[in-house]
C-alpha cells in the first residue's frame, strides 16, 4: 500500500519540499512523515501543516493537490521508488534524482529533472521551461535517465544536457537543446527557433519541418539505424505515428559554431 | 533399438564445454540479411581449422527483430569466451559491417559480455557516435550508405559443442535424402546450429594421425573405401556415411535437435544410424543414444 499526501493547505509562497522522497519516506509512520521538515519561504515548517498523511509506505509515494504548482523540489534527489502526482506541481521536479520514477498526472513547472542522472519522470501534461537542464552556470544537465512530457515543453529543453532523453509529444520551444553536449531529444510536433544553438554532440529529432541556424549545415536523407528503436520505445509510452518508425531523416549537422559533431534530424516521410 | 528397419545403436554422442553468441542481423530486406549472414557463418565449420563454428539459426520476420526490419539469427560458438569475442570482432567487422543496409544486434541476455561495437567504432575515424537506450549503448559508424548500428556488447554464455549422429545408408541417395530429412527436422529446434554444409559433413574424423602436425585426420573406421583394409564400423551392405554436427545453447537444445535428427533419418535403406565419440575421453557430454526420447 502507498503512502498518501492530500494537501490541505495552500502555501502562501512557495513551499520547498525536497523530503518528499522515498528513501525519506522509507520506515516512516504516517506521523512520522507528517513530521519531517519543508521550507515555507524562509520559514521552517512541516509536511503535516500542508498535507495528511495516510497509508503506509511501500516505496510508492501519492501526492494530489490543488495547488501542487507552489511545491517545489519533489522528489529531488530520489534515488529509488516511485512519486505519483495527481495535479499541476511546482518547479524542481526530481532535481538531480538518480534512480525511480515519478509520474505526474498534470502539468509541470520549470526546471522538470535538471541535472538529473538517472530514473524517469513522466508528465502527462505540459512542462515549463528547463527541462533536464543545467542550472545556470553549471557545466552540465542531465547525464543519464529518461524524461517524458506528453504535451508541450518551454524553452531550451536540454540545456547542456550531456547524456538520457527527453521525449516531448508536443511543440518543444526556443533553444530546444542548447549547449547540448550528447543524449537525444525527440520533439513530435514542432521545435521553436534556434534549435541546437552552441550544441557540440547529441541528436536533437523532430517529426516537422524546421527552422535551423546557419550554422546547421544539411548532410543527407536516410534511416538512421537508431531511430526505429528509439521510436519503439517510446511507441510504449504515447502513440508514435506508424510512419515515423520507418521513414527517412534529413540530417542537418551543427553546431559548426562549436564541434559541428550534433545532428538535427527532420523527419522526411 | 530400432526405428522401423534402423538400427539405433547403442553408442553415445561425445560433446564439449563452448562459449556461444547469438548475433541478430537485420537489413533492408530479406536478401540483404541472408547475405550478410551467409557471409559471417560462412567458412566457419570447425573450431579445429576455422577458430570458430557459426550457423544460422533461422529467419526472423521483422516483428521479431530491434529494428523491425527482416533479420537472421546467428550462433557463433568458440572454446573460450575471450575467442567468441575475437570472432565477432572479425566476422561482424568484416561481413556485417561491410554489407548494404545492415545493422546488428546482440541476441542473448546475460552477465558475461564481450565487448564487440565498442571496438568496431574506430573504423569511424572520429566520427563515430552512440546512442544509449536504457542499459543498452548502440554505436553508430558512418558508412558509405549510411551509418552501420552495432550494439557496443554481446552476451556470451556457457555452450555445448560437438553433438552429432552419423547416418549409414546402404547407398549415397538414400544417405543423402535421409540426411536432409534430419536436418530439416533440426531446423525447427531453438538454440542450435549444424554448421556444416547445409548441416552435413561427410569428411567426419577422429583425434590424431599418422602425420604429426596433424591434430585430426579422416575417420577411417567409417570409410566405406576401407572396409577391406581398416577396422571398419560400417555394416557390410553400407556404402555411405554422413555425419551431422550439432552445436547449441544448451544441452537439452543438442539433445533434442539429435533426437528429431534421427527420428526423421530412419528411412529404408539407412541401416544403422550411431554417433561419433573417443571414448568418453575428451567431451565433457555424452549423449546415449538409447537415453533420447525417440518413440513418437
Amino acid at each position: 500500500m502507498a503512502i498518501f499526501l492530500k494537501q490541505i493547505a495552500t502555501p502562501d509562497v512557495p513551499m520547498e519540499a525536497d523530503n518528499i522522497t522515498p528513501a525519506r519516506f522509507a520506515g516512516q509512520t504516517p506521523a512520522g512523515v507528517e513530521k519531517l521538515a519543508v521550507m515555507h519561504g524562509s520559514e521552517p515548517r512541516r509536511i503535516g501543516d500542508f498535507f495528511s498523511v495516510s497509508g503506509q509506505f511501500d516505496g510508492t509515494i501519492n501526492v494530489e493537490g490543488d495547488h501542487l504548482g507552489r511545491v517545489k523540489l519533489i522528489g529531488a534527489g530520489m534515488s529509488r521508488g516511485v512519486i505519483q502526482v495527481d495535479g499541476d506541481v511546482g518547479e524542481h521536479l526530481g532535481a538531480a534524482m538518480s534512480g525511480g520514477e515519478i509520474r505526474v498526472n498534470g502539468n509541470a513547472t520549470d526546471w522538470v529533472g535538471p541535472e538529473m542522472s538517472g530514473g524517469r519522470i513522466e508528465i502527462h501534461g505540459n512542462a515549463g521551461h528547463m527541462v533536464g537542464s543545467a542550472y545556470r552556470g553549471a557545466a552540465m544537465g542531465m547525464t543519464g535517465g529518461e524524461i517524458i512530457i506528453h504535451g508541450n515543453a518551454r524553452n531550451e529543453a536540454g540545456n547542456a544536457m550531456r547524456n538520457g532523453v527527453i521525449a516531448i509529444g508536443g511543440n518543444s520551444g526556443d533553444f530546444t537543446g542548447v549547449n547540448m553536449l550528447s543524449g537525444s531529444i525527440f520533439v513530435l510536433g514542432e521545435l521553436g527557433i534556434r534549435t541546437g544553438a552552441g550544441m557540440k554532440r547529441g541528436s536533437i529529432v523532430s517529426m516537422k519541418e524546421a527552422t535551423l541556424l546557419p550554422t546547421f549545415s544539411y548532410s543527407c536523407t536516410y534511416r538512421p539505424g537508431y531511430m526505429t528503436l528509439y521510436l519503439l520505445h517510446l511507441s510504449q509510452i504515447f502513440a508514435v505515428a506508424e510512419e515515423y518508425l520507418e521513414g527517412s531523416y534529413k540530417r542537418y549537422c551543427g553546431d559548426s559554431v562549436e564541434l559541428n559533431r550534433g545532428e538535427v534530424l527532420l523527419y522526411a516521410g | 533399438m530400432k526405428i522401423r528397419s534402423t538400427e539405433i545403436v547403442g553408442t553415445f554422442a561425445e560433446a564439449f564445454k563452448m562459449w556461444g553468441a547469438r548475433v541478430i542481423v537485420t537489413a533492408a530486406t530479406k536478401q540483404w540479411s541472408q547475405a550478410a549472414a551467409q557471409s559471417m557463418t560462412g567458412f566457419a565449420t570447425s573450431v579445429i581449422g576455422c577458430k570458430c563454428e557459426a550457423g544460422i539459426e533461422g529467419a526472423l520476420t521483422p516483428d521479431q527483430t530491434p529494428d523491425r526490419r527482416p533479420g537472421v539469427s546467428i550462433l557463433l560458438f568458440a572454446m573460450d569466451k575471450a575467442s567468441v569475442g575475437k570472432r565477432l570482432l572479425e566476422r561482424i567487422g568484416q561481413c556485417i559491417m561491410t554489407c548494404p543496409t545492415t545493422a546488428c544486434f546482440n541476441g542473448l541476455n546475460g552477465d558475461e559480455t564481450v565487448q564487440v561495437g565498442s571496438q568496431l567504432r574506430y573504423f569511424g575515424d572520429g566520427f563515430q557516435g552512440s546512442k544509449k537506450l536504457a542499459e543498452r549503448r548502440f554505436w553508430r559508424i558512418p558508412v558509405m550508405d549510411g551509418e552501420f548500428t552495432v550494439e557496443e556488447s554481446f552476451s556470451v554464455q556457457p555452450a555445448v559443442g560437438g553433438g552429432n549422429i552419423i547416418i549409414l545408408g546402404t547407398n549415397e541417395k538414400n544417405t543423402l535424402a535421409a540426411a536432409g530429412a534430419a536436418t530439416r527436422a533440426m531446423g525447427s529446434i531453438k538454440d542450435i546450429i549444424l554448421p556444416f554444409p547445409n548441416g552435413v559433413v561427410r569428411s567426419g574424423s577422429k583425434v590424431g594421425s599418422r602425420y604429426k602436425a596433424l591434430p585430426a585426420s579422416t575417420n577411417d573406421a567409417y570409410c566405406p573405401t576401407l572396409k577391406a583394409v581398416t577396422e571398419s564400423n560400417l555394416p557390410a551392405d553400407v556404402n555411405c556415411a554422413l555425419e551431422i554436427v550439432i552445436d547449441g545453447l544448451t544441452e537439452r537444445a543438442v539433445r533434442d535437435a539429435m533426437t528429431a535428427g534421427i527420428r526423421a533419418a530412419a528411412k529404408p535403406g539407412i541401416r544403422q544410424i550411431t554417433a561419433g565419440n573417443y571414448g568418453g575421453n575428451l567431451g565433457q557430454y555424452k549423449i546415449d543414444l538409447h537415453e533420447l526420447d525417440l518413440t513418437a
